[in-house]
Parts: C-alpha cells; structure tokens; sequence
C-alpha cells in the first residue's frame, strides 16, 4: 500500500521529484481500482452464466472484498494532494470495512478452497469411470458382435447337408468375419496317419500337401479344445509362398472333432480317445500388426464346434439315405425272390394237378379193367397174374394219393372239411375194414368205446377215418399174431399232459373235447431209436420182416400231419423189438351243438345211438319170399332208418304197395316168382307218375342178361345180394337223387 | 373185470376161428352190424329163423328126394331157397355145397343130389352147433357184465 500523507504527517514540502513518483502511483492506484472492480463484474458475469457453482454467497463476500479493495485504491487517488477531512474518513471508513471483508474473506477460503480442491478430484475419478465403462461398453459390443457373426456362420453352415459346402462356407464366413489373410482345413487321411489340406479359403484348388499327424505342434492343438496361437513357419501355416520381406501375420489354429455314427450311442457318451481330428489354420493379414483378440479366439471356437455338429448331421443323413437305398434295393431283391417263389409254387401245383390228372386216368383204367378180368374165368395161374397186377396197381394208387395229399399238407394248402360226423361210426368202420385181414392172420381186433365218448362230434371224418385206419392198418401190418386192441376215450386235461409229449399243453374247452385214442398190438414192435423216424417221409424201418409188408413209409408222416392240422399229437410207444406197440394220437374234435341239427329234421325214431340215419321215414316195401333173407333185408332197411313193410307173395305185394311206398323191393331170383311181371303190375297199379315208387330188384346173380330184364320192365336199379348196409345206404341215397341206379 | 376180457378175447377168438375156416363170411359181420340199442336180439333172431326154416327145407328135400321121380325143379327150388337163407346169414360153406347141390340139380344128377344132401345136412348141423356156442359165450359175457367188442 501506499503510505499516505496523513500517516506520516511529515513536514517535509512535497519534492518535485515526487511528482512523478506520485504520478506514477496515481495511474497504478487508477488501473487498480479499474481492475479490482471489473474483476467482481467478470465474476458475476460468468458465474450467471454457469449454472453450476455451489458457493454463490463466497462470491458475493469475494466481490464485496474486491470492490471494498478497489474502493481503497480509488480513494487514494485523492489522497496524493491535500485533501479534506472528509476524504480522509471515507478513506479509513473504507480501509476499515475492506480490513473487515477481507479477512473473513480469508477465514472463508479455508474453508472453500479444499472443497474445490475435492471437487476437482472428484471430477478425476469421474472421467476415469466414465472412460472405464466406454471400454467395457466397447468389450460388449464386439462380444455381441462376434455372437452375431457366430449365429450367422452357424446358420449358414447349419443352412446345408452336404460336406463340402459346409466346410467352404465355413472358411469363406470366417475370413470375412474376422478379415483373415487365409483360413485352411486339413484333415486327416484314411489311414489316420497324415492330414491332408483339403479346403483353403483362397486357393482354388489345394494340391495334396500333407504333413504327419504326429508333429508336436500338431498334438498341442489336438489335446486342448481350445484355439492355440502357432508360430507362422509351422509346416501347416506354411500355405502361401511368403515373399520375404513381410511379416507374416499371426496363425491360430484349432481342432475340429469330426463324430463318426457309432459315436452316436444312445446309452454312452463318444470315447475322447477314439475322435478323429481335423486341423482348422487361421492367419491374420500378414504386416497388419493386428494381434488374435480373446473374442476372435472363442469365436474361432465355437465356429469349430459348430462345425463339427454340421459335419456330423452331413455324415448321419449320408448313411441313412445309403441305408434307405441298400433297403429299397433289398426290396426289390426280395420281391422278386418272393415272386420267382409264388411262381415255383404254382407251377408245382399245377404239375401235381395235371399229374393227378394224368397218372390215374391210366390208374383207374388199369384197376377197373383188371378187377374185370379178375371176374372172368382164369386160368389159376392167370388168376395169381392178374392178383398181383391189381395188388400193384393198388399200392401205386395208395402211393399216387399219398404223395399227393403229402404235398398239399406240406405247403399249407390243405383245409379240413369240417363237418359233424358220427364218432362211432368212425371206429366201427375201421373194424370192418380191418376184420377181414386181421382174421386172416388170425388177429383179434377189440373195439373199446368208453361210455362217455360223445356219439358226434365235429371235425374232418374222412381224415381222421384215415389216420385211425392207418395205425389200426399198421398194428395189423407189423403183427404176426396176438391181439390188437383199439380204445377210444375223452381225454382228460391231467392225463393229457404225457411225459413223451412235453410240449403239448392241450386245453378242453366248452366247445371242444380231445378224442384220445390207444392202439395196441402185440407184433414186432419198434426199437426206441427209430422211433422218431417213423414219422419222417419214405423211412422205413430196416428189419426184413417189415420190408416185405409194403407200404411207401408215408402213412404215418401223413397222420402227423393231419393230427397236427387237427391240432393234436401222436406218437408210438414200444419197449423194444418183439414186445409189441401201442400208437397213441390225440385230435381236437368239436362238439356237436344241437342248433347243428340240420341234418337231421326229424327226430328218428330210433335212438341216438343208432347210426346215421340217412332215409328217416322213408316208406319201404320188401318183397321176398324166404324168409331168411327178408328178415336180415328188413332188418338192414330198418337201421338205415325206413319204415318196411314185407310180404312174401307177389298178390300180397300188389295188393299191399300203395303210392305211400317210395322204393319197392322185388326178390326177382327165387323160381316160381316172376319178379319181372310183378313189376309190370306195379307200374300199371299207378298211373300217375308221381306216384310210381321206385322198384329195385334183389337177385342172386347180376349178369347182362338180368339187367337187360329189369331194365325193360321198368325196374329201376338191381342189387346183387347179400347186400351190406353200406351198399344200401348209397344204393338208396343214389335212387332217391337219380331215380336210376345201374 | 379180468374175467370180462377174457370172455371177451373167447369170444373174439371164436368167432375168428369161425371166420377162418370158412364157417361165416363177411355177411354174417354185416348182421352183427344191424345189431343195435334198438334191436339188440337181431342177430339172433334172423340167425334162429335160419335154423327153423333150415329145418323145414332139410326136411322137404329128403322127401322130395325120396320118391319116386324126383322132381328136380322142386328139389332145385328148396335149394334154391337154402342157399338163399344161408347166404343171408353168412354161413358159407352151406351156400358152397347149395350151389354145387343147384349144378346136380340142372344135371338132374341124383347121386350129386343125394351126396349134396348129405353135405348139406352135415355142414348145417355144424355150423349150428358153432353158432350155438357163439351165443352161448356171449350171453355168458353179457352176464359177466361185459359188451360184446363190436
């Protein structure tokens, strides 16, 4: 500050070397004051302007000081000359009050000025935030930029099932995306122990380089999953011939697991020691001085893996759609196999139909004719000729019809005929067939039919006719003497299940019943080995004692299978060669329901148990005049079910026959009788036709001569007597329907 | 019911026998087959009615052969009638020796005829008696309690 004046209060005159001293502090004093109060005005100026400035009233204080201090300034100007008083007290008033300003000015600093400081230091930290969180910002835009090129190169490689193009466009997204100098693929050779380069980004056409799979550099990358940095002059990132002066850029590479099918286990994961391996080779622009980012790196990655899912849909869908062709070809194949074999097994069927045809078309010539020429007179020597041929012609027909069945059974093609037959009647039959050879060799034949066996039953009565006559046919065959005794029962559901049978688990029901039936015969019995032969086609068993009973050996086969068709089992028990046999067979037969009546209209008088009874209620008339013969004819009628009237003279017969009488029966043999004039009358008694009864004669002796006879007087069929009910039965069935019989 | 198979095997084998030596044939099965629930005696009826009229023809025929001229057209025709009856019944040789007797007949042959007669008598009565002991077994084994094996 200036000293002033009055302070001093010197005496000393003012020098004229002062006047410019004190000009001098005039100006200074003048610009000062000039200063200090255009610094407040400055200050409000620029503190209105910013709108952020917490300490306003400091201002105030700090303006109120300044503009006190300038004040000071100013007044001293006055002060350089005498002055008043007056000048004198605004100057100290003013002094005073800048005193007072200034120094709670400075007390208030104290307290500002670290503030402010911290402001500062506050607003240091901010920006460094701020420059952090721009950087961070950066690291998550390239991430969701490198996602995006991810999804984008997983779509398009995704976009194709075929390999090349996958690992094309694989190369060719990658390049783009992280703007690679060049990208390759090598992968590994059959033999699995070299990789060849087989796609390079700009490279048209990769010649066959190769390099060993086992190279140390190569083994780094295949053991970790992830993209491992390699040095440039590696063999496999030498791709492009290098002109020298460049700086190669940097080269990552990564493996590519390349899955094969069997991978592709449902209950365990792919062995990592079985993968196989293809090299993914990535190179920056050489003299680019960019660097592999960690972004780049996973995303080179996960391109990998990708790559490796694409290639193995490509590999699956390959196989399935070569399996799709190996099965349509085999299709085919077997169709054709399917076809050539329906071919074969027609053309077999119609050679057997015409077979059948042909051979016995001569077969039955030859049995008709020489039944003939057994009839006419023979020399005995002729005689044993013609027994024989007729013996041969029967097995050979037997043989034809085996064979022929036997091929039908064998390919399936053989239906039962099922129809509801008399059980009974099965059995009976058989005895009679059998009687006659059997007493020949002076075998006994017992029928036992055990009381709760049902008289009908339902199933095929021609083929289980066969097959009983068939054992019964083969126990009389293979014995020599003794007895054969045939029984016939119910099967029971514990007995059914037979130590020799294990498999056969039979189970009766309500609608069927098992029919079980016993042959045993005392012959020459079969050794237990060779039993299982019997049922084979054409064995025989090798004893000279059977080989010369005849037979083709395929009967029994035959019964097997029909008993098998009749959902059953047969088998033969022996204990050995000398001790006899005994066949055992059981068959599936339904039972008979009464709604299955049809047959059978009216309730025959008979009972049940009598048979069938084909001719319920028809009228008969027997006319014979021994008495004899017309009981045991009357008796035949009868149990065929007709309703007989008998006479024994010719009056009586006109008189008796009525148009009630469908069939008339004439004795035309017995002398003193003319049958044939009685038939005359016959017919002339009706007149209306319908009414005429059908006239059969009964005679001794059936020639030429007799049948022209009858034929002439209107008789309607001859019969040779004795006459067998059988013969009778389809004598009367064959008149009913063709009111002829010759 | 040891004692039932065994009247049953007696009767079997018997009638075998019979078959086996010519006694019956196949007509006589035949008869056993009529045989039935319904008409259980038939076999021997027809079988006794054989025997009756038998006897009456036998008779007849010694008388006719007996006179003084024969006449074989009746002769011819009781044969005829015999060879009829047994034919029916199945008793073969009778029928053999009838149509043997027949052929002496037509050749008017009367010491065919006399021999026949004698065959015939002699055949007959065998045959009766075989028969005779047929039934006679069968009703031993119906009363045994046994079926006759059909």
């Amino acid at each position: 500050m200036a000293f002033t004046m009055e302070s001093c209060n010197c005496i000393d005159p003012q020098w004229p070397a002062d006047e410019l001293l004190m000009k001098y502090q005039y100006i200074s004093d003048f610009f000062i004051a000039l200063a200090y109060f255009s610094i407040p005005l400055e200050l409000i100026y620029f503190v209105k302007k910013s709108a952020v400035f917490p300490y306003r009233w400091v201002l105030v204080q700090f303006g109120a000081f300044i503009v006190l201090c300038g004040a000071t300034h100013l007044i001293n100007l006055w002060t350089f000359t005498t002055h008043s008083k007056t000048v004198a007290i605004v100057m100290t008033t003013a002094k005073v009050l800048t005193a007072a300003v200034s120094c709670a000015t400075a007390l208030m600093l104290v307290h500002i000025i670290p503030d402010l400081l911290s402001v500062k230091t506050r607003e240091m930290f901010l920006k460094n935030k701020a420059a952090e969180l721009d950087r961070e910002m950066g690291l998550i835009l390239t991430q969701e930029e490198t996602g995006r090129h991810v999804r984008m190169l997983t779509h398009e490689i995704r976009s194709t099932l075929d390999r090349h193009t996958i690992l094309k466009t694989t190369l060719v997204e990658l390049g783009r995306t992280l703007a690679l100098e060049e990208c390759a693929l090598w992968m590994p050779t059959r033999t699995g122990l070299e990789l060849q380069l087989s796609y390079t980004l700009r490279q048209q056409n990769p010649v066959g380089y190769t390099v060993p799979i086992h190279l140390p550099v190569i083994n780094q990358v295949f053991s970790s999953n992830h993209a491992v940095k390699i040095s440039p002059n590696s063999p496999v990132a030498r791709l492009r011939p290098l002109p020298g002066k460049y700086m190669p850029g940097e080269v990552v590479a990564v493996r590519v697991p390349l899955l094969h099918l069997s991978n592709f286990q449902i209950d365990d994961w792919p062995e990592l020691s079985t993968k196989r391996y293809a090299l993914m080779i990535l190179m920056l622009p050489s003299d680019s001085a960019r660097q592999w980012h960690d972004h780049e790196l996973d995303l080179v990655e996960v391109v990998a893996d990708q790559v490796a899912v694409a290639l193995s849909h490509a590999a699956i869908l390959e196989e399935s759609m070569r399996a799709r062709d190996l099965l349509m070809e085999q299709n085919v194949a077997l169709d054709l196999a399917r076809r050539e074999a329906e071919t074969a097994v027609r053309a077999r069927n119609d050679f057997l139909a015409v077979m059948n045809h042909e051979m016995r078309t001569p077969m039955h010539a030859i049995i008709a004719l020489s039944s003939l020429l057994q009839e006419t007179e023979l020399t005995p020597e002729q005689r044993l000729m013609v027994e024989t041929i007729l013996k041969s012609s029967y097995l050979l027909d037997t043989l034809i019809n085996d064979v022929l069945d036997l091929s039908k059974l064998e390919d399936g093609s053989l239906q039962l005929d099922i129809g509801t037959f008399n059980l009974h009647s099965i059995f009976k039959e058989v005895l009679n067939l059998i009687k006659p050879v059997a007493s020949v060799k002076k075998l006994s034949v017992t029928l036992n039919l055990v009381q709760d066996l049902p008289v009908y039953a339902v199933g095929d009565e021609k083929r289980l006719m066969q097959t009983v006559l068939n054992v019964v046919g083969n126990a009389v065959k293979f014995s020599k003497e003794g007895s054969i005794s045939i029984t016939a029962f119910v099967a029971k559901p514990d007995c059914l299940r037979d130590s020799r049978a294990p498999d056969f688990f039979p189970v009766p029901s309500d609608d069927h019943f098992y029919l079980r039936v016993q042959v045993k015969d005392s012959g020459s019995g079969i050794s237990p080995q060779d039993i299982p032969k019997l049922f084979t086609k054409f064995s025989q068993t090798q004893s000279l004692a059977t080989r010369n009973s005849g037979g083709s050996g395929l009967g029994l086969a035959i019964c097997k299978r029909f008993v098998n068709l009749m959902e059953g089992h047969i088998w033969l028990d022996s204990e050995g060669p000398g001790k006899g046999c005994t066949a055992i067979f059981i068959v599936k037969l339904g039972i008979r329901r009464l709604s299955n009546e049809s047959k059978f209209p009216f309730a025959p008088k008979v009972s049940a148990n009598h048979g069938l009874t084909n001719f319920p209620g028809l009228k008969v008339l027997l006319m014979d005049n021994n008495g004899v013969s017309r009981t045991v004819t009357r008796g035949l009628l009868v149990h065929l079910g007709c309703e007989v009237t008998t006479v024994g003279l010719s009056e009586e017969c006109l008189r008796v026959v009525s148009h009630e009488h469908q069939v008339v029966f004439l004795d035309v043999c017995a002398p003193g009788v003319d049958g044939y004039e009685l038939a005359v009358a016959i017919h002339e008694k009706f007149t209306v036709r319908h009414e005429k009864p059908l006239i059969v004669a009964l005679t001794g002796d059936t020639d030429e001569v007799t049948k022209e006879n009858c034929a002439r007087v209107g008789i309607n069929g001859v019969i040779m007597k004795p006459v067998s009910v059988d013969k009778m039965r389809s004598i009367l069935a064959e008149l009913l329907e063709h009111r002829v019989l010759y | 019911m040891d004692g039932v198979a065994q009247l049953q095997k007696q009767l079997v084998d018997y009638t075998a026998s019979l078959f086996q030596e010519g006694f019956l044939d196949e007509q006589f099965n035949q008869l056993q087959q009529l045989q039935d629930e319904s008409n259980p005696d038939f076999v021997v009826e027809v079988v006794s009615l054989f025997f009756e009229d038998s006897e009456r023809l036998l008779n007849e025929l010694a008388k006719a052969l007996e006179q003084k001229t024969i006449d074989f057209r009746k002769v011819d025709a009781h044969v005829h009638q015999f060879k009829g009856s047994s034919s029916s019944i199945g008793a073969q040789r009778v029928q053999k020796v009838c149509i043997a007797f027949r052929n002496y007949c037509e050749e008017q042959n009367i010491e065919g005829c006399l021999k026949c007669l004698q065959q015939v008598k002699h055949e007959y009565s065998l045959v009766k008696s075989k028969l005779e002991t047929l039934f006679k077994i069968e009703k031993q084994l119906i009363a045994a309690g046994g079926s006759i094996p059909t």
